[in-house]
């Protein structure tokens, strides 16, 4: 293990920055956090989280994959691939690294995604743990722990030290790269910490979150609850909670025709829209309930039932904060989970 | 810090579900915590005792659910609305998005709604009750041994600060008085950023609309956003961009979401209150309420059922186009 | 010779009933105005929806300019009216935002005023030239 003082962290990010874009949480003007490209003068943010997940450096919201011109009868495909560079994304929590994994079982299997990919391959992930957990964090139902978050580097923030320990050999280069910055240490602080952010996470409202009536091989149980009619009933239909969400992994393709070309380019799409996945004959999901189930059940039985029981979500809680009706995960597993139990 | 109670309205809506006047009540259901609450539909008396909420942070506006749920309803449906609210529900009546007959309205004081950024900006994260009392919120966290109290003011949501009325303008039954409009300052933001140069105008715009993740939480929670197939959910309209892919299509969205409603907006800031990257929404629906104002008289949307909205009105004598500007810099 | 002299690409949206007739006149009687003004007709000046006047800032227009009938002349009595109102705020909006107020105009040309049509595209190419570029409403995209 290694650390620094705090004092020296503007050094460390210039000495990263030099090789590598960094990107870190900064505070924004309206208060709330997001990743931003570090230069000379940006400060890491002290926020629990941004609002934005990190999921957008490995699968941009938006992405171009080709473009196409015409001549006459001709097409031009245009491969529009770049060799990309090393990038460091500094200060990921528990919950959003986790989220790269399950990213990873969606877009690393047969057929890979090569976009995404190679954004995967040249990302370093210096991971941070939570000193300050809020009542909206549930990563513990999911068994992660945020007092040991993953990640290429592993990092721990006193209130005057930061302290670094490499997971993999990616991390231990990017150690090497900053050790003149930083010092050996043993682990007794980070020790202290971490037993310090333990007694918080059983202080936790949401610690006891029961997932047993979920998981792979539920779908007859649960698809006609009627609970579900009564959780969507307010749903507005927005995309704000799979937009947030850090392992929301849907996208749209689409073409845009410039004028002088065609862009065929990729975005984010929710299950919560009412054209999310149409046909021809057209949308499968005709109301917002249909759609609403769906997003919960992915979450919480297709994707388990697909990946060895791992759960679709991470528990950061950012759709318990943002949702604009206050409608969220948290409810629809105490709701048709509890009714099980009961 | 609101005047009226949980078990007020939970009175009320038992007395009008047992004497039949309605047959279920859209009101405020119970969250995880106390502020996160969710629109719900109650059925029984029941279901109020159970689930029945009010607090400092029911501020959603809930006229735009009558377009679903009155229809869904079997017999009438009980709304609470605040004042505020009213003025959506006249809107929305008088473009006939549902149905009079079908709805009981019971008019409720409002004090004005919490935020929680707010709250969360003065006592952090990891909040584990909020209690109200007169002025006073105290609120208790997972890092404060003891709990902390703070002034219900402070947190008030922005629209709230610059709440436009207190006054009633439909409904069957009050709880309280009818109340009056009042005046507020909701329009100085807007002349601020008139009085700023161009540049500084642009450079606010992009930083805040460059946050905009194009969730579609704006235009989906807005009373006045009614139309059954949104032109950006339609694949024809070739401007159905799930994402914004750039910086012109943050703007595109925004310009004609705030146009489309121009005129109809009553100016009950759920744009930005649903924002999950606050951004200050309601300032280009504001700019638009207070030129209409300007240009052709005073308007408030839904202060009156029936009323003729300006941008589908005219007079011969109307301003030019090129004249909006010539009439600022005189003003200057 | 200049080279790589800067023309702006004007979008004039012309009611067919008036102004569209009008550049015909002008065109009839040689009146100079730049061909980089393109000419979209529409069965009236109201038929112009916010949508359009951006969706041409977006397709690498520097100017939008719209032609009407004159108020009072329109030849379904009242859109022109409309138009007056919709542009007047559309205008104010864009300004709001930060966007070169000079860039949209509206005016009342008449089938016979051919004069009045080729000076004004005169005067618009004029200002709009003067601005440069229309960089706060393009999309990168869609630039050559």
């Amino acid at each position: 293990m290694r650390k620094c003082s705090l004092d020296k962290l503007n050094l460390i990010f210039a000495e990263i920055a030099k090789d590598a874009a960094l990107y870190l949480p900064a505070d924004q003007t309206d208060g709330s956090a997001a990743y931003k490209k570090w230069e000379e003068g940006t400060a890491l943010s002290d926020a629990l989280n941004t609002v934005r997940s990190p999921k957008d450096f490995f699968f941009p919201q938006t992405e171009d994959l080709m473009k196409f011109k015409t001549q006459g009868k001709n097409i031009d495909i245009i491969d529009i691939r770049t060799a990309l560079e090393d990038f460091v994304i500094f200060g990921v929590r528990a919950c959003d690294v986790k989220s790269f994994d399950i990213l990873d079982r969606v877009f690393l299997t047969e057929p890979v995604d090569s976009f995404y990919a190679s954004r995967r391959s040249h990302g370093i992930i210096v991971s941070m743990a939570c000193t300050r957990p809020s009542e909206t964090c549930f990563c513990k139902t999911f068994s992660i722990d945020p007092a040991n978050p993953a990640g290429d580097v592993s990092a721990w923030k006193s209130e005057t030290e930061i302290f670094f320990e490499a997971n993999t050999q990616k991390g231990e280069d990017f150690l090497n790269k900053i050790s003149s910055l930083t010092e050996e240490c043993d682990d007794t602080l980070v020790a202290t910490q971490k037993e310090a952010i333990n007694k918080i996470m059983d202080k936790l409202p949401l610690k006891n979150l029961d997932t047993s009536a979920f998981g792979g091989g539920k779908t007859n149980e649960l698809f006609d609850s009627p609970a579900w009619a009564e959780l969507s009933q307010s749903c507005l239909g927005c995309g704000t909670c799979t937009f947030v969400c850090p392992t929301c992994q849907c996208y749209d393709i689409k073409d845009f025709n410039t004028g002088n070309e065609v862009i065929r380019f990729r975005c984010w799409d929710s299950c919560m829209y009412s054209d999310f996945t149409k046909m021809a004959h057209g949308n499968n999901r005709l109301t917002q309930k249909e759609r609403f189930r769906q997003r919960f059940m992915h979450k919480l039985v297709y994707y388990p039932e697909n990946n060895d029981g791992l759960f679709s979500c991470v528990g950061c809680g950012r759709c318990l904060a943002k949702c604009p009706i206050s409608m969220n995960i948290v409810k629809v597993m105490k709701k048709i989970g509890g009714n099980k139990s009961e | 810090m609101q005047k009226i109670t949980r078990e007020q309205l939970i009175e009320k809506a038992s007395a009008l579900l047992s004497n039949s006047t309605v047959s279920c009540v859209l009101g405020w259901g119970m969250g995880e915590f106390d502020y996160d609450v969710t629109p719900t539909t109650f059925n029984s008396v029941e279901e109020l005792e159970k689930g029945f909420v009010f607090s400092d942070f029911c501020g959603a506006n809930f006229s735009k659910y009558l377009v679903k749920k009155a229809a869904a309803c079997e017999g009438k449906i009980l709304v609470f609305l605040k004042p505020c609210d009213t003025y959506s529900f006249n809107q929305l009546l008088t473009e006939h998005r549902f149905d009079r007959e079908k709805v009981y309205v019971v008019g409720i004081p409002c004090e004005g709604m919490a935020d929680i950024n707010k709250v969360k900006a003065i006592c952090g994260e990891g909040i584990l009750s909020i209690g109200s009392k007169g002025d006073k919120m105290t609120v208790t966290t997972l890092y404060d041994d003891e709990p902390v109290s703070i002034d219900a003011k402070e947190v008030l949501a922005e629209r709230c600060l610059n709440c436009k009325s207190k006054k009633h303008v439909a409904f069957d039954e009050l709880l309280g008085d009818e109340g009056d409009v009042i005046e507020s300052n909701r329009f100085d933001e807007v002349a601020r950023l008139e009085a700023m140069t161009p540049d500084e105008r642009f450079a606010f715009w992009q930083n805040e609309l460059s946050r905009c993740i194009r969730c579609n939480a704006c235009r989906d929670a807005c009373p006045a956003c009614t139309c059954e197939k949104c032109v950006f959910d339609n694949p024809n309209s070739g401007v159905e961009n799930k994402s914004p892919a750039n910086s012109f299509e943050e703007k595109l969205f925004h310009i004609i979401r705030a146009y489309h409603v121009a005129g109809r907006c009553t100016d009950c800031g759920e744009c930005s209150r649903v924002c999950p990257q606050n951004i200050p929404l309601h300032l280009l629906n504001r700019k638009f309420i207070k030129d209409i104002n300007e240009f052709y008289g005073e308007y408030q949307a839904g202060a009156e059922e029936g009323q003729r909205a300006p941008l589908v009105d005219y007079t011969t004598e109307d301003l030019e186009p090129g004249e909006v500007f010539d009439r600022r810099d005189s003003d200057a | 010779m200049q080279v790589n002299e800067y023309k702006p690409l004007i979008v004039a949206f012309c009611c067919n009933w008036c102004s569209y007739a009008g550049a015909d006149l002008a065109g009839n009687n040689r009146l100079a105005y730049p061909a980089d003004v393109k000419i979209i007709r529409v069965p009236c000046s109201c038929r112009v929806n916010p949508m359009f006047i951006l969706r041409a800032f977006q397709r690498g227009a520097d100017g939008v300019i719209i032609c009407g009938c004159h108020p009072g002349d329109c030849h379904y009595t009242s859109g022109n009216y409309y138009t007056r109102r919709r542009m007047a705020a559309l205008f104010s909006m864009l300004d709001f935002l930060g966007i070169e107020r000079e860039r949209t105009r509206v005016e009342w040309v008449s089938a016979a005023e051919g004069a009045k049509f080729a000076a004004t595209m005169n005067d618009f190419v004029e200002k709009v030239t003067a601005l440069g570029e229309n960089k706060r409403l393009e999309d990168l995209r869609c630039k050559k």
